[in-house]
């Protein structure tokens, strides 16, 4: 009994501070986006609150808690309540089969620096991309307006396409580490990076990724040219903040998935591996951030030409080519 | 009772509370959704038990593809809630009499079966490597054939597609 | 082929723009700390001006009054002892002024104006009006010579009827001598 509560509370304590720095990063993100964009733009960005704006995320949560959570009328009620609580608990629960490390040793016992080590951890990521969707359609289905109702279609459709373009790229990574848990992919990466060996996979997850997790310029769910903002037109206060949340942690979904199947994961020489992840992670959010600042939106044809006659075949193409060159090894 | 025993009795509720609404509701889109929380609660069962595998594509397959399309048709047509009467009685005892003798089976073949029996789920536990090994080694032939078919239909869509777009032909784009 | 290096020679030259303007610095200047001065022309909180003689323009006409398409400028006419017009008050309620400047090309004295001076909100919209003390100031804005009665053809108490600017004298109708 001893033992399995020392576990338990071991497992608590890591789901505390991943969740905790999840968070926290995610608001810092924010800041460091309007700060990037703005740099981008010629501007200054946010640089009131505190010095350099730094506690603009602070001030930021006070007003999304303090503000009215104003429910429309003619919304499905629970439906409305519900949905954005997906979009942000699927971004979060992804972080649960992302390794921060190597082992830990600590008096005697071996502490890995994940949550779970599944062996099926890849699909289990996939899976919860799945499941965001329901946010999405949720979400605009429930608010019952005719811009959120189009934006969780198109929401809807988009992510769909891409989930196989992304399940698809990912392939010859998991044919070249032989495993799907993230733990092992990172360990077969101790030589070289995969991004060296499948630059091609690189490039097809990185979009689709950006697809999936509806970033400019893939954010035909939200347009707010034409759609106002698209699935959460409706929402306000916290509840649009759970959205926002979620937009965000999922960009670090991102950037931590980027990190684990590409760049080495939590490896890299002098600094703690946390912290490399943590800066692989920022590197791939300002890559994000700066694609934002430079391209415009996709029109919707585009958007489905590009997935399914261009990712798609080829990352079917690139396992194949992958299978070859391995066979004859 | 152990923590998985307290964890199965709990799930299994779940799943058998959210399927009776599923059957029940009226509207389609609360329907659905129940469905999914089965399916999740599904997929929690089997994790519970030990073969992940299943469980992940329990949540892919039906949770995260089947029903987003069940949504999304039941979002698109938008059907008029029916009458708010129930079921006509003949349609119960007949969906009970089916489910009667299913259960009825089940629980003979659980009670009469033997102790190895216990835990028949040997190969869903398998991990996902020896699971493609088996696949890939015993039923090749059945993974081409599906594979095969999945290629007609890719072709058949594509053929569909392409006469769509052969008539109008004559403008290009708007 | 030819569209493969065009899009990526496109799509280069994009990013390369948008990475330049990080480098550029921010063109932003800090509101509170840094107060662009800006035109003499702009338009925003009236005053209302006084004649190279230090007398106040206002001649209340009302025709400001009239041209204002929000209706936020009323008065009283009075006249002093001397014969000369006057507002005996006169109150422009700025919770209403859309500082369109109809005013101040109205008005054939010059005596309304408005100056780039724009700080003046108040949460309290009844702050917002402002009376004649408030508007009066002792300069003559952005016209410095101009003095309406030395234009508008009546005698006043330097010069007599037609002795001002570019006047001649009256005519005698009594006599048809040149």
């Amino acid at each position: 009994m001893g033992l399995w509560l020392t576990g338990y509370a071991i497992l608590m304590i890591k789901i505390a501070v991943i969740l905790t720095g999840v968070l926290l990063l995610a608001a810092y993100l924010v800041l460091l986006e309007r700060k990037l964009l703005g740099r981008f733009q010629a501007r200054i960005g946010p640089n009131r609150t505190g010095i350099f704006g730094l506690l603009q995320p602070v001030s930021d949560g006070i007003k999304l808690l303090t503000k009215e959570d104003v429910i429309p009328q003619g919304a499905h009620r629970r439906i409305f309540l519900f949905a954005p609580a997906v979009v942000a608990a699927t971004a979060l629960l992804t972080f649960a089969v992302v390794p921060m490390g190597p082992d830990l040793h600590l008096g005697g016992r071996k502490i890995p620096m994940v949550v779970t080590d599944m062996n099926v951890g890849l699909l289990y990521v996939f899976a919860m991309a799945s499941l965001s969707v329901y946010g999405v359609v949720l979400g605009g289905w429930a608010s019952d307006s005719k811009y959120a109702m189009l934006g969780s279609i198109r929401g809807a459709a988009q992510m769909i396409s891409y989930e196989l373009a992304l399940g698809l790229s990912i392939v010859p990574v998991v044919m070249l580490a032989g495993s799907l848990s993230l733990v092992d992919i990172v360990d077969a990466q101790a030589g070289r990076p995969f991004i060296l060996v499948q630059p091609l996979a690189f490039v097809i997850f990185f979009l689709s990724a950006m697809a999936e997790s509806k970033r400019i310029p893939f954010d035909l769910p939200e347009a707010e040219a034409e759609l106002g903002s698209g699935y959460h037109t409706e929402y306000s206060g916290m509840r649009f903040g759970m959205f926002f949340l979620g937009e965000y942690v999922q960009m670090q979904v991102l950037g931590a998935l980027t990190a684990v199947f590409f760049l080495g994961g939590w490896r890299g020489p002098l600094l703690p591996a946390p912290l490399w992840l943590l800066v692989k992670i920022v590197l791939v959010v300002t890559a994000m951030i700066w694609i934002r600042a430079t391209l415009p939106r996709f029109r919707y044809d585009q958007l489905m030409g590009l997935g399914w006659k261009f990712l798609i075949p080829a990352a079917l193409i690139n396992i194949v080519i992958t299978g070859f060159v391995m066979v004859g090894i | 009772m152990t923590v998985y025993a307290v964890f199965f009795y709990i799930i299994a509720a779940l799943i058998i509370a959210s399927a009776g609404l599923a059957i029940t509701r009226k509207h389609m889109v609360h329907a659905v959704l129940y469905l999914v929380v089965s399916f999740i609660a599904t997929a929690l069962l089997f994790y519970l038990l030990g073969a992940p595998l299943v469980g992940i594509f329990q949540v892919i397959l039906y949770a995260g593809a089947i029903m987003v399309l069940f949504l999304f048709i039941v979002m698109m047509i938008r059907m008029a809630p029916g009458a708010d009467r129930p079921f006509p009685a003949g349609h119960f005892i007949a969906a009970f009499g089916v489910c009667g003798v299913y259960i009825a089976a089940a629980l003979v073949l659980a009670f009469f079966s033997g102790p190895e029996a216990g835990r028949p789920m040997a190969a869903a536990a398998a991990s996902p490597a020896a699971f493609g090994f088996y696949l890939f080694d015993q039923h090749w032939l059945a993974v081409e054939m599906i594979s095969i078919l999945l290629l007609v239909a890719l072709i058949g869509a594509l053929h569909l597609g392409r006469a769509g777009r052969r008539k109008q032909s004559g403008n290009k784009e708007p | 082929m030819k569209e493969l290096f065009l899009v990526v020679h496109s799509l280069c030259t994009g990013f390369y723009t948008t990475l330049k303007h990080i480098f550029r610095g921010p063109a932003t200047e800090l509101y509170p700390e840094y107060k662009r001065p800006l035109p003499a022309r702009s338009r925003a909180r009236i005053i209302l001006t006084v004649d190279p003689d230090g007398r106040e323009r206002c001649v209340a006409c009302y025709l400001c009054s009239a041209a204002c398409p929000v209706d936020c400028i009323s008065m009283q006419a009075a006249e002093n002892p001397e014969g000369r017009r006057y507002a005996a008050w006169f109150r422009i309620n700025f919770g209403r002024c859309i500082y369109c400047g109809l005013c101040e090309e109205a008005c054939p004295t010059a005596a309304i104006q408005l100056t780039p001076s724009f700080e003046h909100a108040d949460r309290d919209i009844l702050k917002m009006v402002a009376e004649k003390e408030d508007l009066q100031v002792d300069h003559c804005g952005k016209d410095p010579n101009y003095n309406f009665y030395h234009h508008a053809g009546v005698a006043d108490a330097i010069r007599p009827k037609g002795g001002h600017v570019n006047e001649s004298p009256p005519v005698n109708v009594r006599t048809n001598m040149p």
